[in-house]
């Protein structure tokens, strides 16, 4: 108990004491954070009319996120595969911070999921035993069971690794083993769940696809690594953690073929949809050309496609890609991308037409925009905290104390 | 910087993020001002859990917080489903005019939001000779001096009752759910608003209170149903229950008995000699998406041919 406490303290202090950049960093997030509270304080009073959506477009800017982010978790698996399974060393040394992005962008999705919802106090409702969960008729159960799931399984595994490199031990792969096992499917499920969750609605033929859940996971293993990269650059830039760069190449080499793949699907969805040219190719007509002189996603969606295809042909050449400027080019493209393609880009258009064929234009509010940017603060502050406390043990420098020394 | 000054500033923050958090817990949890009912209120149980004691507790304090809150008496009902009765419903668009007035009744009867607008009924407005099936090309918000308009045809639509609702299918709290007699219900104090089911349901049925619903005490419909016209809250979802609190008292749905020209049929299906069995029986009837195998107990027909 005694070392319990202490370690506790060891481990608090690492989180309160840093440099003037790091102060300044916690306040910037905190000034996000902080604003994005009275935007969402105001809405908790007021209700969801502080938002754009309406009963045409019901989803908006949140979901969107959520849906992104969802993303985001599910690609800490395109970390594990290699590394474990054909033990790839470079990449296997620092998987733990993939981990850790998997349990903050989980965390994310979660508060994107309280802030939309309309009576956020009763959200026990959906629970099981507690409430009613409807399971397994309803796919947001599901997702409930499946991002919990994947949280826990990769703050075990990630807190289990550190807890044995903190007293100076490895970690048994005999232990985490079969939950490094387990988590590969599961962060593959998450992101499937959360596609079938809009896939499965025959109201809403741009969803009912059944393209929809493998372009999720396409451009999920695009956008997730390209934030990896960009992460462990800095990560290395800032502490002593070394990372390979044959890990850096390899990580960039999967996005492109994930890239390809994704930029594939897209062009098969956009063949059905405009070739067939059913009322159903409507809201992807509203995407890319506007429908009834309604455009408003139109530059967008364009912006985003030139983007993927640009940072396609960059991960494709090993020259660019083993180069740092074009390589974070493209990385920066595919998070802009993906951000819109799956994002807004798949969310709103789901609404347009409505069901009754009204075209309802939604652009988030301010409001809407400061909440989300509160998240993603907290979403940077809780990556910061995570690592600030994860790269010492890592490194070596930070040992908790035991009976044995 | 020394250690102490970092100490103190870490010390601010976790004030500030204290202060924060009161703030949020402020704007969330009810105050000590606030009646002990919220905290019933908050671990009420769904609807189809309680026993009919609960229920009856559950009633009276509703009917309490709606005396504070409108200053007038408003009775909660909750009549079951009787025996033997499948409600159907009948619309016949060669009568049907665009006026509107079963939209009216309808918000009138079921104590809709006034501001913002909530309407369960939305009439669609097409163009005679063009493609209208499909939905797609409706108008809504069209607004002549003079209905009918000699070029349009009119289509209201509302809950269709689906049997095979998917709205009920998508649920994640099973806050929403078909009543032995067909009716599709919603438990407003188990809806958490996640809105799955609006995103679900192929005919905009259903409705979100964005806001605080508005209403002005003297316009209540003080004749309530717990799964139907009771005053909502803000951030739950609400749509047509066949006026429940009406036709489970041998009642017409209020929009029926508004409408003029005698477009709206309603009745018992499992009852050979209702109209509506004779509507279904005599008439070409069919069913919104019937594509779409929710089968709707809702049935659109054409009595004339004009």
């Amino acid at each position: 108990m005694k070392y319990l406490i202490k370690n506790f303290f060891i481990a608090a202090r690492q989180v309160f004491i840093g440099n003037t950049a790091y102060y300044l960093w916690i306040v910037f997030l905190s000034v996000f954070i902080l604003l994005g509270l009275s935007t969402y304080i105001d809405q908790l009073q007021r209700g969801l009319i502080t938002t754009a959506m309406r009963d045409q477009v019901s989803w908006g800017f949140y979901i969107s996120n959520f849906t992104f982010l969802v993303g985001v978790a599910a690609a800490a698996v395109l970390l594990v595969i290699p590394a474990y399974l054909y033990n790839f060393k470079p990449i296997k040394e620092i998987v733990l911070f993939g981990e850790l992005l998997a349990i903050t962008a989980i965390t994310m999705c979660i508060l994107f999921i309280m802030v939309d919802m309309g009576q956020p106090m009763r959200v026990w409702h959906i629970l099981p035993v507690l409430g009613t969960m409807n399971f397994p008729s309803s796919l947001l159960a599901w997702d409930v069971v499946v991002l919990n799931g994947y949280l826990a399984i990769n703050m075990v595994i990630a807190f289990y690794v550190l807890y044995r490199l903190s007293i100076g031990k490895e970690y048994k792969m005999s232990v985490i083993g079969p939950l490094i096992i387990l988590s590969i499917p599961w962060a593959v499920s998450i992101h499937t769940v959360t596609a079938f969750l809009y896939n499965g609605l025959s109201a809403r033929p741009f969803w009912n696809a059944s393209i929809l859940a493998p372009r999720f996971l396409a451009s999920a293993f695009c956008s997730g690594p390209a934030i990896m990269i960009l992460l462990f650059q800095i990560i290395r830039k800032r502490s002593e953690v070394e990372i390979d760069n044959r890990a850096i190449y390899k990580i960039a080499e999967l996005i492109a073929y994930a890239m390809g793949v994704n930029l594939f699907l897209l062009g098969a969805e956009a063949f059905k949809e405009f070739y067939s040219g059913s009322i159903h190719s409507y809201p992807m007509q509203y995407l890319y050309f506007g429908l009834h002189g309604k455009n408003a996603l139109v530059p967008w969606m364009w912006f985003a496609s030139v983007l993927n295809i640009s940072a396609f042909f960059l991960f494709l050449f090993p020259r660019t890609r083993e180069n740092f400027t074009t390589l974070n080019m493209g990385c920066i493209f595919v998070i802009i991308g993906v951000y819109i393609e799956k994002g807004m880009g798949l969310i709103v258009p789901g609404f347009i037409p409505d069901t009754l064929g009204e075209i309802y234009e939604y652009t988030p509010t301010t409001p809407e925009i400061i909440t989300a940017m509160g998240i993603w603060a907290v979403g940077a502050m809780l990556y910061t905290v995570l690592l600030k406390f994860a790269i010492p043990i890592y490194t070596g420098k930070l040992r908790f104390e035991t009976r044995g020394q | 910087m020394s250690s102490e000054n970092k100490q103190e500033r870490g010390v601010h923050r976790r004030t500030f993020l204290k202060g924060a958090a009161l703030g949020l817990a402020a704007a969330t949890l009810p105050g000590a001002e606030a009646d002990a009912s919220i905290w019933e209120s908050f671990f009420q149980k769904h609807f189809r859990e309680m026993n009919d004691k609960e229920i009856k507790q559950v009633i009276e304090r509703l009917e309490r917080e709606y005396e504070q809150k409108y200053k007038k008496k408003i009775s909660v009902g909750n009549e079951k489903a009787l025996p033997g009765v499948l409600f159907g419903y009948g619309l016949d668009l060669s009568r049907c005019i665009g006026c509107r007035r079963c939209e009216y009744a309808c918000v009138d009867e079921n104590n809709q939001s006034k501001d913002p607008q909530v309407h369960w009924i939305t009439v669609l407005r097409f163009k005679k000779g063009e493609k209208w099936v499909d939905l797609e090309e409706s108008e809504k918000y069209y607004n002549p001096p003079l209905v009918p308009e000699a070029d349009y045809f009119y289509m209201p639509v509302q809950c269709q009752q689906c049997e095979n609702p998917p709205c009920v299918k998508v649920c994640p709290t099973q806050a929403t759910w078909k009543e032995p007699d067909g009716i599709v219900v919603i438990d407003y104090n188990w809806c958490i608003g996640c809105r799955y089911c609006m995103a679900a349901c192929p005919y905009g049925a259903r409705r979100f209170n964005w806001a605080d619903p508005n209403r002005k005490p003297e316009e209540i419909n003080a004749k309530t149903h717990y799964l139907g016209n009771r005053p909502r809250y803000k951030g739950v979802v609400e749509k047509c229950t066949f006026c429940i609190q009406r036709t489970r008292n041998g009642r017409y749905p209020a929009c029926v008995e508004a409408c003029p020209v005698g477009a709206r049929k309603f009745g018992n299906l499992l009852d050979p000699d209702s109209e509506i069995r004779y509507a279904i029986e005599h008439k070409r009837v069919f069913r919104l998406k019937e594509d779409l195998n929710t089968y709707p107990k809702f049935y659109y027909f054409f009595a004339y041919g004009v």
